[in-house]
């Protein structure tokens, strides 16, 4: 399995954030969930401006074989998008926890919401779950 | 607890991701499905198709039989090894499966059914097997590996005794020869040229290995789909089920209305043609970025209609599909994607040829 790195944090339903040094908040999906999922082939991305509740629905990933909403983490404004996985959706794939991540928000109710989230450890023993 | 096939251990290790296909534990990708789909259209890949059912008809009446059980016309087949695709119908003219049958002897047709409809098949033949004195065999110890794709026929005959070499490499195109214990037939679900070859089961690990060994990538079920789907091929339960005739199916080609022969489903079948069909199945091309998807809404200006097997093209590099619409359909069409009407492309299908996309797409 891949190496969680520790910075991050998820969701029961694979989503990650990361808190970047400026308060903003960085999300993808798991690299478990892109190998669920299989290869990528489109992306809906959220619009920059665009304001997210913490479990709702703001962007959905697509596979040859499903589509699968991404839900937010986090709430807060998009502050940025990753444009670029339109053209080249299969960098979720490839580099789930970096390249490949999705948007970013500047957070309204982060310190509450952040006790929501998993740690690495809790994380990997929830996949671990599902798997057996 | 899903059934195996043999070569079940095999895939595991190579890293199959499995997943349950019809009851049975099949694996979808060895990685990347749309790598497995560019190995098939490029160079030759494989797949474990042992779940499918083969069924030997043996009988001096089993042609009779065949001519009344099928859509199709078995008196197509005159030469021994020659296959044909059929429906199976039900007296309303829906389609109950659909098959490739094989013409042995006239004592002997071999016939291939989908796993996923085999207990419902398997009674069916029978019953109207029984009229006609043919004796039905399933034939559950032998295994089916298809290799499919421009070098595939290549890979498999270095494989080959110098004797079944020579025969297989002057098969034609939907035809079948025996030899060195395999039934090699050249049919396939993909578009492009390869065999379906039936082993005895204590024989197809070491085939599928030597086929490894010569180059032929494990593809799964997964990026079966995308090749047959682009090759616009149907398949039982997405495209058509009992519901559903042929006309309606894109499948008119298979049925033959030749002179007072008597199968399953004719009459309901001509009662349809004459009172005109209201649906018909078409291929959708979306320029849009997304994928369609079975089940999406399919909006056009006579009505709705839904679609039946979507997909992402890899050869294309987009969204296609097959759907089900109003048959004064056009050119144009809109699909509902979460809400969002979308606007795609009335075609007709397949999309891909000979590995690349075919000249309307």
């Amino acid at each position: 399995m891949n190496e969680i790195p520790g910075d991050l944090k998820f969701l029961k339903s694979h989503e990650w954030a990361r808190v970047e040094d400026n308060g903003t908040v960085t999300v993808g999906i798991s690299d478990h969930a892109q190998g669920l999922l299989g290869d990528l082939v489109y992306v809906e991305l959220p619009s920059v401006g665009d304001e997210v509740q913490a479990g709702n629905a703001c962007a959905v990933v697509e596979s040859v074989k499903a589509a699968s909403d991404v839900y937010a983490p986090i709430s807060g404004k998009v502050t940025a998008v990753n444009s670029a996985l339109s053209d080249k959706p299969e960098t979720i794939n490839e580099d789930a926890y970096g390249e490949g991540w999705i948007y970013v928000v500047k957070p309204s109710n982060l310190a509450e919401e952040q006790e929501e989230l998993l740690d690495p450890d809790a994380y990997a023993e929830l996949i671990e779950s599902e798997e057996h | 607890m899903a059934q195996q096939t043999v070569l079940n251990a095999t895939h595991r290790a190579l890293g199959a991701k499995m997943v349950d296909f019809g009851g049975w534990d099949m694996p979808i990708n060895y990685g990347s499905q749309i790598e497995e789909h560019h190995a098939v259209r490029s160079d030759a890949g494989m797949f474990d198709v042992s779940h499918m059912t083969i069924v030997d008809l043996h009988g001096a009446r089993t042609r009779e039989f065949l001519r009344h059980l099928l859509a199709n016309s078995v008196d197509k087949l005159k030469v021994s090894g020659k296959a044909l695709y059929s429906c199976m119908l039900n007296a309303q003219a829906g389609v109950i499966d659909d098959l490739i049958v094989y013409y042995l002897a006239e004592d002997f047709f071999r016939v291939v059914v989908n796993a996923a409809t085999r207990d419902k098949d398997l009674p069916w033949i029978e019953q109207q097997a029984a009229k006609f004195g043919v004796k039905v065999t399933e034939r559950k110890e032998l295994a089916m590996i298809a290799v499919q794709g421009p070098q595939a026929r290549a890979k498999v005959h270095s494989l080959l005794t110098p004797g079944t070499r020579a025969q297989a490499e002057k098969l034609g195109k939907f035809v079948a020869c025996e030899g060195d214990g395999l039934f090699i037939a050249r049919t396939g679900y993909t578009g492009e040229d390869g065999y379906e070859i039936i082993v005895p089961e204590r024989q197809a690990v070491d085939l599928w290995n030597k086929l490894l060994q010569a180059g032929v990538k494990p593809a799964g079920l997964g990026a079966r789909d995308t090749l047959r789907l682009e090759a616009g091929m149907n398949l039982y339960g997405q495209d058509m089920d009992e519901g559903i005739t042929p006309w309606e199916a894109g499948l008119a080609w298979t049925v033959v209305l030749d002179d007072e022969r008597d199968f399953i489903g004719r009459a309901a079948l001509e009662k349809q043609k004459a009172d005109g069909v209201s649906r018909l199945m078409v291929g959708l091309v979306m320029d849009d970025k997304g994928v369609l998807r079975h089940g999406q809404r399919v909006v056009t200006a006579h009505g709705d209609g839904e679609i039946l097997s979507g997909t992402f093209s890899p050869t294309l590099g987009k969204a296609i599909a097959f759907a089900r619409v109003p048959a004064a359909t056009g050119g144009q069409a809109q699909v509902d994607i979460r809400g969002k009407l979308v606007p795609v492309r009335v075609v007709k299908y397949p999309f891909v040829r000979d590995g690349k996309p075919a000249q309307h797409i």
